[in-house]
């Protein structure tokens, strides 16, 4: 498992409007990635497109390359659909299937691919994916229960657990703790320091201490104004971006002097 | 602050806006009353009149002549049987025909075609019944005559197509005619439910690697579920009461089976009512008024079943 992607001139619309431009950078296998700016400069947007999410918006649409494993996934024949197999997504807000129980959530992307599994396998692959998200033991009594029915830290964890079920690639969190309290927060960056043993991980986040404490790289995102396209500013080292980054622009947003 | 002014923060009585508060309430309050004293009063009203067919002896109602010398209960069991056997074959024409149409506009069309079939659906439920009864008669009997015969003849063995006997003025035809007719409100109702479903479960599906049928499966259909039902009931209701469109097809008869094929087997309390009550007079009339109390307990069930099928899994819906 865990594979690299490396993005070139990546530039991606919507409809007529250019979001993000001339986007060129690289996400280490077994890594941390985060992706950090001011908000509208296109992080959510360009994350979106490492797992062609993107183009699910009507009009939406990407050109440039991005490539995993030696496939480019915007390449002729590729299917969307298996490249979001092998790229997983955790979304902002917490969405658990409201009308499955908490183990057909974790199952839910599992039985895309293998319809009819053996109870026992269905069992095994519910624990293990619980038990990865540091959920397991909050839930396993009660596994038949609606997934709404957990507190929102623990519908975001059965949302990580869904989204490793199916063994993917990458997985990418789209500020996965933007609605959470500092505890379930802190057990979901536990959580990323252990996943990323086996994954790949691109994070969004607005939390500096978060992207200092989880990530190995960070890029930094901007925009020069409203309407303008947004660009990847600089990448480096986390330790590198947070102490002495080449730009002064990501000197200023590190440091909270934004404007 | 507080303490630099005379006046205290929170000021005695009520807040303003109190006043229009209370006379919503009062304005709902009083509609909810009004629903339920109307529903009374129709429900008094068929109990009321019904009462001297209920309380008939055997003698007297031998004399109401459309009765055939059967009692009460024989005579409308067969004609409730009849009304709900074409409605269960219209709801089952209906329904996953206006799945697929809803879904289509919803979750398949460009947005333009979407519109324009949104448009065409509705103004199909503007189509008034008698319409719909001379298009079944002229139209739709000569065109599925040949497919009973057909049904009837390789698949005879299943008692409902056994003995087709044209011209198809059969319960089939008049479900039929009736699945037309409740499509438009049932696809409508659906439409609405399907475009509600949020974004954030359809893209969490799509991230999963599904596929757009399977993200269908997973994420619109469940949480639509409550949504079909209910629109399958407001469909069945509009089906059970329908008169006209069953009365022009129907030839009618007093049995209780299922060959649908066959005519002069069935007939609908509704459709029964419209055809025997310029002739009916005295008692017949309290007859023809408790099968229409019949009904309006049928329909008043049906709904009540409805809603607890849609109670019992309101923890797993979409609403929490
Ligand atoms: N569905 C959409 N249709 C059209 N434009 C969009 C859409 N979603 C986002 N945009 C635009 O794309 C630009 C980038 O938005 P994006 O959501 O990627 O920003 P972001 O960096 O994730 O911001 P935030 O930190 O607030 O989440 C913004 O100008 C936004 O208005
Ligand atoms: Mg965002």
């Amino acid at each position: 498992m865990s594979k690299r992607i490396d993005v070139s001139d990546l530039n991606v619309y919507y409809g007529d409007f250019l979001a993000v431009e001339g986007v060129t950078m690289a996400m280490e296998a077994r890594s941390v990635t985060a992706l950090i700016g001011p908000s509208g400069c296109g992080k959510s947007t360009f994350l979106r497109t490492l797992n062609r999410m993107h183009e699910v918006i009507p009009g939406a649409r990407v050109e440039g390359k991005a490539v995993m494993d030696g496939v480019d996934l915007y390449g002729k024949g590729v299917d969307p659909v298996e490249v979001r197999r092998q790229v997983g997504m955790v979304f902002q807000r917490p969405n658990p299937f409201p009308t499955m129980s908490i183990a057909d959530n974790v199952l839910a992307g599992v039985k895309l691919n293998n319809r009819r599994m053996p109870r026992a396998l269905a069992q095994e692959t519910i624990e293990k994916a619980l038990v990865g998200a540091n959920l397991w033991n909050e839930v396993k009594d009660r596994l038949e229960r609606p997934g709404s029915s957990l507190s929102g830290g623990q519908q975001q964890r059965l949302c990580i657990a869904r989204a490793i079920a199916v063994e993917p690639q990458v997985l990418l969190m789209d500020e996965p703790c933007s609605a959470l309290d500092p505890i379930s927060t802190l057990a979901i960056e536990d959580l990323m320091n252990e996943l990323k043993n086996d994954y790949t991980i691109v994070i969004v986040t607005h939390n500096m201490q978060q992207a200092a404490r989880v990530s190995d790289r960070t890029g930094f995102f901007n925009i020069a104004g409203t309407g303008k396209p947004g660009h990847l500013i600089e990448m480096d080292d986390t330790s590198v971006m947070f102490s002495s980054p080449s730009e002064k622009a990501t000197e200023d947003y590190i440091s909270g002097r934004f404007g | 602050m507080a303490a630099v002014t005379d006046e205290p923060a929170i000021r005695r009585g009520p807040a303003p806006g109190r006043l229009g508060n209370s006379i919503f309430k009062g304005f709902s309050l009083g509609s909810g009353i009004v629903i339920v004293v109307l529903l009374g009063l129709v429900a008094g009203f068929l109990l009321y009149r019904s009462l001297p067919a209920i309380l008939a002896s055997r003698e007297q109602l031998e004399g109401v002549g459309f009765m055939q010398g059967r009692d009460l209960l024989s005579y409308v069991l067969p004609l409730a049987f009849g009304t709900v056997l074409s409605s269960a074959i219209a709801l089952i024409v209906a329904v996953p025909l206006s799945i697929g149409i809803a879904l289509f506009i919803s979750h398949y069309a460009p947005r333009r075609l979407a519109q324009g079939l949104g448009y065409l659906v509705d103004l199909l439920a503007a189509i008034p019944s008698v319409v719909f009864g001379l298009w079944g008669v002229a139209f739709l009997m000569p065109l599925v005559g040949p497919v009973f015969a057909w049904l009837s003849e390789n698949m005879g063995w299943f008692p409902p197509f056994s003995d087709y006997q044209a011209p198809a003025r059969n319960l089939a035809t008049a479900g039929l005619v009736l699945a037309v007719m409740i499509l438009p409100i049932i696809t409508a109702t659906i439409r609405e439910v399907f475009l509600q479903t949020p974004t954030l479960h359809e893209e969490a599906s799509l991230a999963l690697g599904a596929t757009r049928w399977e993200m269908i499966r997973q994420a619109v259909l469940p949480f639509g579920r409550s949504g079909i039902i209910s629109a399958a009931m407001l469909g069945m209701g509009r089906a059970l009461g329908e008169t006209m469109a069953v009365l022009l097809v129907l030839s009618p008869g007093f049995v209780i089976n299922f060959f649908v094929l066959q005519p002069g087997q069935h007939q609908s309390i509704a459709a029964n009512i419209a055809s025997q009550l310029p002739e009916a007079s005295g008692l017949g009339v309290d007859v023809l008024i408790a099968t229409g109390l019949f009904l309006f307990l049928l329909t008043f069930f049906v709904n009540l079943a409805a809603r607890a099928i849609i109670a019992r899994r309101a923890e797993f819906s979409g609403a929490n």
